[in-house]
């Protein structure tokens, strides 16, 4: 069936919400308004006040709502207007959310999941264009998901909200207005592994969430240029599935990693350096990153994308990295 | 309604007077065996004592049912021990070991008990009051009536958590009763140089929230309000809020000079000291025999005891388990958490 991401998102909240009485959404705008970028939309009809909970703005009261929920018995999905939201509730995050099951010895899980907007390209400036899921990773406890592609944002939020400890999912803003196919039984998927999106020969082009499409454009470009470009869509930060980019690595010989976060202490810092740590003798070329500028990201079109990794920036990483060495 | 409410008109039941006392007691020696141990280096890291506002906690648990929800800040151990949280258990998390309550991944500012619904033991100001509101939200959508009870100190109130969360009760209406343990100081820091409105439950009152101030020293006092604020949080009159006025007796912490106030002002408020107020008062009105409080105090005392041995016959965690309870432990099956026990 044809789907966009948001439908295949409110498809997944949907499908939780018929599932599990326990399950219940909570965030700014998401009833009455249909959600700011609209996930919800008619989902406060279906399901009434109580389970589409709109909230007043107060992201740190409501999200630690949600973790004190978690810890009586529900299965809530907080919904946070952009990552840049999300920093007025890191409190309840990282010092509850992500401590919990440690500080009490075991004894409180706390089976939350947060859903959040990420990512630039839209104009937005500063304030709501950033991406801080790569920040959010280095957070032991939570768990860090960035579905990139339909099947992961129908299906990612079942297996998330089984999850017995906190699960953070990053929508990239971009991707909600992207369309394609998605199977009549979408379901569930698993978010432990990464997956190859596109198999090749010659270099690894490592990414997630938003610069999966860009990422895809730029590896069909280097098709055409002779070079074989293998496509790996981390899916989950936290854990990383090390071993699947390691065996990527191994195969090529080459890595880019593309991220839409600042390079500086980076996620995409994290895998270079996994990589170097663990397949150093396998590579035959530094490892490559493409990442945004380091600067709070300008609303002036022309600017923002300069800021960004774009298909243009991805292809020359990955020439760079074939030219070099062996 | 806000302000004080009237004091108990009931005549006191001895046999409940002495429980009374002898719960403030439990916590007064436990605690002055905290400091001594800490002078030991037998406890370290932060030690936040309650010694002087042991009514505060005495009154309020002594009205809770099992299923009720307790949360605290990190000047906890009284309010863990009064709600059932063994003093072995608790003195073995300060000491570092696997037998303390949080097997030692806590400590002192960090208790928490599942069997007890003993929520921390929190160390952040005001972050325990947004996970009372979520647990009171849990009850009231589960149809539960059943209330969650959230100490906080008065420092919290500048908190934008404790605004965020008082809003969100009043405005769902959840069973929550805010306990603010209002004992003049955020560390070192006055009322009256934080705040520009020191009026605790004026500020609740801001919210919808019914409130009222109480007379924190006076264990009877406390006890009242508290029952009459918990019957009505879980009969679904909404959330209520205590100003419990008190006084610590001692530092901050085992780090505090305590150059932010004087001596004749503590020595004021000594003579306050809740378990002697209610033991005179007792005494005066021939409910408290000399023998009956030798009683109540052997048995603090003993109890005290029994702890510390539990304590020092602790054992360490092993190393290879530093990184267990980060995440939920599957089952063999790979479902269910094997070690988290949140839920209903």
């Amino acid at each position: 069936m044809k789907s966009s991401y948001r439908e295949a998102l409110r498809a997944g909240i949907r499908d939780a919400m018929l599932r599990d009485e326990r399950v219940f959404l909570m965030g700014e705008d998401v009833g009455s308004y249909g959600g700011s970028f609209a996930v919800s939309l008619g989902l406060l009809e279906e399901f009434g006040p109580q389970r589409i909970r709109d909230t007043p703005l107060s992201e740190s009261g409501f999200v630690g709502a949600g973790i004190g929920a978690a810890l009586a018995g529900m299965r809530p999905i907080v919904e946070i207007m952009t990552v840049n939201f999300s920093l007025l509730a890191l409190d309840q995050i990282v010092n509850n959310a992500a401590s919990l099951l440690h500080m009490s010895g075991g004894q409180f899980n706390v089976p939350l999941v947060i859903r959040m907007t990420t990512g630039a390209g839209r104009q937005l400036g500063a304030q709501h264009s950033h991406s801080l899921e790569g920040w959010f990773a280095h957070i032991p406890g939570l768990r860090i998901l960035a579905p990139a592609t339909l099947a992961d944002a129908r299906g990612m939020l079942w297996t998330a909200l089984q999850d017995p400890d906190p699960v953070l999912i990053f929508e990239h803003g971009s991707l909600y207005n992207v369309a394609g196919e998605l199977d009549d039984d979408a379901g569930a998927v698993d978010i432990d592994t990464a997956a190859v999106r596109r198999p090749g020969a010659d270099v690894s082009l490592i990414t997630y969430g938003g610069t999966l499409p860009p990422v895809l454009d730029a590896a069909g470009q280097l098709a055409a240029d002779g070079i074989d470009a293998e496509v790996l869509d981390l899916r989950t930060l936290r854990p990383l599935d090390e071993a699947a980019i390691l065996a990527s690595v191994r195969r090529t010989h080459r890595a880019v990693v593309v991220d839409e976060g600042w390079r500086s202490g980076s996620i995409s810092a994290e895998i270079s350096a996994r990589i170097t740590e663990n397949a150093f003798y396998d590579l035959d070329a530094p490892v490559g990153r493409v990442c945004s500028a380091e600067v709070p990201i300008p609303y002036s079109k022309h600017l923002e994308l300069a800021a960004l990794p774009s298909v243009d920036r991805i292809t020359a990483a990955a020439r760079q990295a074939v030219s070099a060495g062996g | 309604m806000t302000g004080p409410l009237d004091p108990p008109a009931r005549a006191l039941d001895p046999a409940h007077g002495r429980h009374l006392l002898l719960q403030m007691l439990r916590v007064r020696r436990l605690e002055e065996k905290c400091v001594e141990l800490y002078s030991a280096a037998k406890i370290r890291g932060f030690l936040h004592v309650y010694i002087g506002e042991e009514a505060v906690a005495a009154g309020v648990l002594e009205t809770l049912a099992p299923d009720d929800a307790v949360l605290a800040t990190y000047r906890e151990h009284g309010h863990a021990l009064l709600r059932g949280v063994p003093a072995g258990a608790i003195l073995a998390e300060m000491y570092g070991y696997v037998e303390g309550c949080c097997r030692g991944r806590g400590g002192s500012m960090h208790l928490f008990d599942a069997a007890t619904r003993f929520y921390g033991g929190n160390a952040i100001v005001a972050g325990g009051l947004p996970l009372a509101v979520g647990m009171a939200l849990a009850d009231k959508m589960s149809g539960r009536s059943r209330a969650t009870v959230c100490f906080f100190g008065e420092g919290a109130v500048a908190e934008g958590e404790f605004h965020e969360s008082l809003n969100l009760a009043a405005l769902w209406q959840l069973p929550v009763l805010f306990c603010c343990e209002n004992n003049l100081y955020a560390m070192g820091t006055a009322l009256g140089r934080s705040e520009s409105q020191t009026d605790m439950a004026l500020k609740a009152a801001g919210y919808e929230v019914a409130a009222w101030a109480v007379d924190g020293m006076d264990v009877l006092a406390v006890e009242d309000a508290a029952r009459r604020a918990v019957e009505a949080v879980r009969s679904g009159g909404g959330p209520h809020f205590l100003e419990l006025r008190t006084y610590r007796f001692r530092a901050h912490s085992m780090f505090d000079p305590e150059r932010y106030r004087d001596k004749a002002e503590v020595a004021r408020w000594l003579e306050r000291d809740p378990i002697t107020l209610l033991r005179t008062s007792m005494e005066a009105a021939g409910q408290l025999s000399a023998q009956e409080w030798d009683q109540l105090e052997a048995e603090a005392d003993a109890e005290v005891a029994a702890a510390v041995e539990f304590a020092e016959a602790g054992t360490l965690e092993r190393v290879e388990d530093l990184t267990r309870f980060v995440y939920s432990e599957r089952g063999a099956d790979g479902g269910a958490a094997a070690t988290g026990r949140s839920g209903p």
